[in-house]
């Protein structure tokens, strides 16, 4: 079997809390096949996004990456040195954000940032780069793409936003794109645009994506494979069929019976007693044993292992390996 | 629209704001936020008002409030003029109609402690004898928001989101209004949370006999919570009615677009599609004719150049001319 484009093994990233540090991500561990889709998918706080930045290294001081190992295209990005790891960022792997804002310069047209993300990677003249910018607008539907090149940010809507920052990240070719709610800011109009774009975008180019974000509907559309993460710790894992249609973790059982759907009216929405623990308050064993609704009095003290379930389908979950041990 | 006088109607409704440039602050040109929009809500029921961001549905809510001043039409509760009144006799009506914002951050003073910032309102309408009796009046409140009346003394920051939602929740139910709107009120929340909001909210109602004014973008909480849908495109209300018909049998292609666009939860269920095109025009410059015309999968040589009217749709309406009556005419 060839290397994964992206192994995770055991993370752990942590940011203080109190008098000592408390791990936002707590030993995480998946992978993700070439031209493969795989959404990890949880709500605010659960170290989803945090598990993205460990990914190229960006996690913001006072966050630190504590252990674990994370390989991207066959090289350990943990020991990299600083020099090394400019190259697998953007060649090897991209990202982009929930704000678009927080990525582009202000007084730099559009057009000029993404010609110097190639001109930085590849020796090419001005004019070169324009040319291969323009035909990367068009290639993310830009419409006008000659005249957008030299717009400002501010002078362009969210959805062209997004946009360009996805022509900039799939300016060279990565083989890994780490999409961080890339539509939770748009409008559901310009979301549906956006998510056709990458539905296409990942086909023609075959690059892996690893989806962050909260919407398990976004998730549907996208992802092949989904993770489910609560209070730093993925509790299952399968296809996208076995995760929204069969899942057996009560969290995520109570995450979609708990989504207002277009199709039905009138029953109540399922609740989700209680919020996420703090991580200061966090239970030894199962971390989701304060709000779970069929916890057996081991679960709050002995951390749960995998159980699998099918191929490709496990559940971190107490109940669900006495369920099926029966 | 029904035909017993409803708790609020709006007729009309327009709110400009001016664009100002220069040095004397001259006035170029005007915003229309919300462009001759009527509604009503009936007592007890819900009406949601959708629409995505600069339509102007946020400007409704806070007009209705008189928060920011209508520059026409006509506003009624309970068959008073509203927008006739002085301060002074305003007043009286804002404890009747109260909003909850989708910050409660932002709309909770982070100095104030929680029992206080419930019985602020009460203190302003005479609620309660004394300050021992609104004390008791806000943990039945609290409880009643299902939070910890013991925790009244907190400051807000000691809460989380969903808590602090609850709070203010509380904070408006304080002056026993009977209309609340609540202007993206879960909209800020994790989806397990916001699933505890809404089925707060559609007990209360249940209880109190409250009417709702649901100003949200999110069609799956609309179809959760609304009797009646609005759909608001730059500044105007371009399809009405129940909420059953609208999800079942939306006649406004801006309608339609919205729901295709919306991502199901369901695996057999795939391939969300972008039927309206490119972005939201500027409020500053709609465009000719049909506002919507630009974006509409089905526009037609008649949309850039006339303005269609609300035609009667399956007990609503719907500003489309393929929702025209063939025998023109009979339209309101």
């Amino acid at each position: 079997m060839s290397e994964p484009v992206l192994r995770v093994h055991e993370l752990v990233t942590s940011f203080p809390a109190g008098r000592g540090r408390a791990a936002a991500v707590d030993g995480v561990s998946f992978q993700l096949a070439e031209g493969e889709v795989l959404a990890l998918v949880g709500e605010s706080g659960c170290g989803k996004s945090v598990t993205a930045l460990s990914l190229l290294r960006l996690v913001p001081k006072p966050g630190r990456i504590e252990s674990g190992s994370i390989r991207i295209a066959g090289r350990e990005v943990l020991t990299l040195h600083v020099s090394e790891l400019r190259s697998v960022r953007g060649k090897e792997a991209a990202m982009i954000f929930q704000e678009p804002m927080t990525s582009l310069s202000p007084v730099l047209t559009v057009g000029a940032q993404v010609a110097e993300a190639l001109r930085l990677h590849e020796p090419m003249s001005a004019a070169q780069a324009r040319r291969r910018s323009v035909a990367l607008f068009e290639q993310v539907r830009i419409p006008d793409p000659d005249a957008r090149f030299d717009s400002f940010p501010h002078q362009l809507s969210g959805g062209l936003k997004q946009r360009v920052m996805i022509a900039m990240a799939l300016a060279l070719k990565p083989r890994l794109l780490v999409a961080d709610e890339p539509t939770t800011a748009l409008d559901v109009t310009i979301q549906a645009q956006i998510l056709e774009l990458l539905r296409d975008l990942q086909r023609e180019l075959g690059t892996a994506i690893l989806l962050i974000t909260h919407d398990l509907g976004v998730v549907n559309e996208l992802a092949d494979r989904i993770a489910v993460m609560y209070a730093g710790r993925l509790v299952e894992e399968g296809t996208r069929v076995q995760v929204l249609g069969e899942a057996r973790h009560p969290y995520t059982q109570g995450l979609l019976r708990a989504v207002p759907s277009l199709g039905r009216r009138g029953e109540r929405l399922a609740e989700i007693p209680g919020v996420v623990p703090r991580p200061s308050e966090r239970p030894p064993g199962c971390r989701f044993a304060t709000r779970c609704p069929v916890r057996l009095p081991r679960c709050a003290s002995d951390p749960p292992g995998d159980t699998p379930l099918a191929p490709g389908h496990v559940a971190r979950c107490h109940v669900v390996a006495q369920e099926l041990a029966r | 629209m029904s035909a017993a006088a409803p708790l609020l109607r709006a007729e009309g409704l327009r709110v400009w704001f001016p664009i100002r440039k220069g040095l004397l602050q001259r006035t170029v040109g005007w915003v229309r936020a919300v462009d001759g929009i009527d509604l009503d809500v009936p007592a007890g029921r819900t009406l949601a008002l959708v629409g995505e961001s600069g339509c102007g549905k946020s400007t409704v809510g806070r007009s209705l409030l008189r928060l920011v001043e209508p520059r026409e039409g006509r506003l009624w509760f309970e068959g008073v003029d509203l927008l006739g009144l002085d301060a002074p006799a305003m007043h009286v009506y804002r404890r009747a109609m109260q909003i909850v914002f989708q910050d409660p951050q932002g709309s909770l003073d982070p100095r104030m402690r929680v029992r206080d910032a419930i019985a602020e309102g009460m203190q302003s309408f005479g609620i309660g004898a004394n300050e021992a009796e609104r004390s008791e009046r806000v943990a039945a409140l609290l409880a009643r928001v299902q939070l910890d009346p013991a925790q009244m003394w907190r400051y807000p920051h000691e809460f989380s989101g969903g808590q602090r939602q609850r709070i203010c929740i509380a904070r408006a139910l304080a002056v026993e209004p009977r209309l609340l709107i609540c202007d993206e009120a879960t909209s800020a929340l994790d989806v397990s949370i916001q699933a505890q909001i809404l089925n707060l909210l559609r007990d209360l109602q249940a209880e109190l006999g409250l009417a709702y004014l649901f100003i949200t973008h999110d069609l799956g909480v609309v179809r959760y919570l609304a009797d009646r849908v609005a759909v608001m495109y730059l500044g105007q209300i371009v399809e009405e009615g129940e909420t059953e018909r609208i999800f079942g049998d939306p006649r406004h292609p801006y309608t339609r677009g919205l729901l295709a666009a919306v991502p199901s939860v369901d695996p057999n269920r795939r391939g969300v599609r972008a039927h309206v095109r490119g972005d939201v025009p500027s409020p500053a410059h709609p465009p000719s004719g049909c506002r919507f015309h630009p974006r509409c999968p089905e526009v037609f040589e008649r949309c850039p150049r006339e303005e269609p009217r609300l035609y009667p749709v399956g007990g609503g309406v719907s500003r489309c001319f393929l929702s025209e009556p063939a025998e023109s005419g009979g339209t309101r």
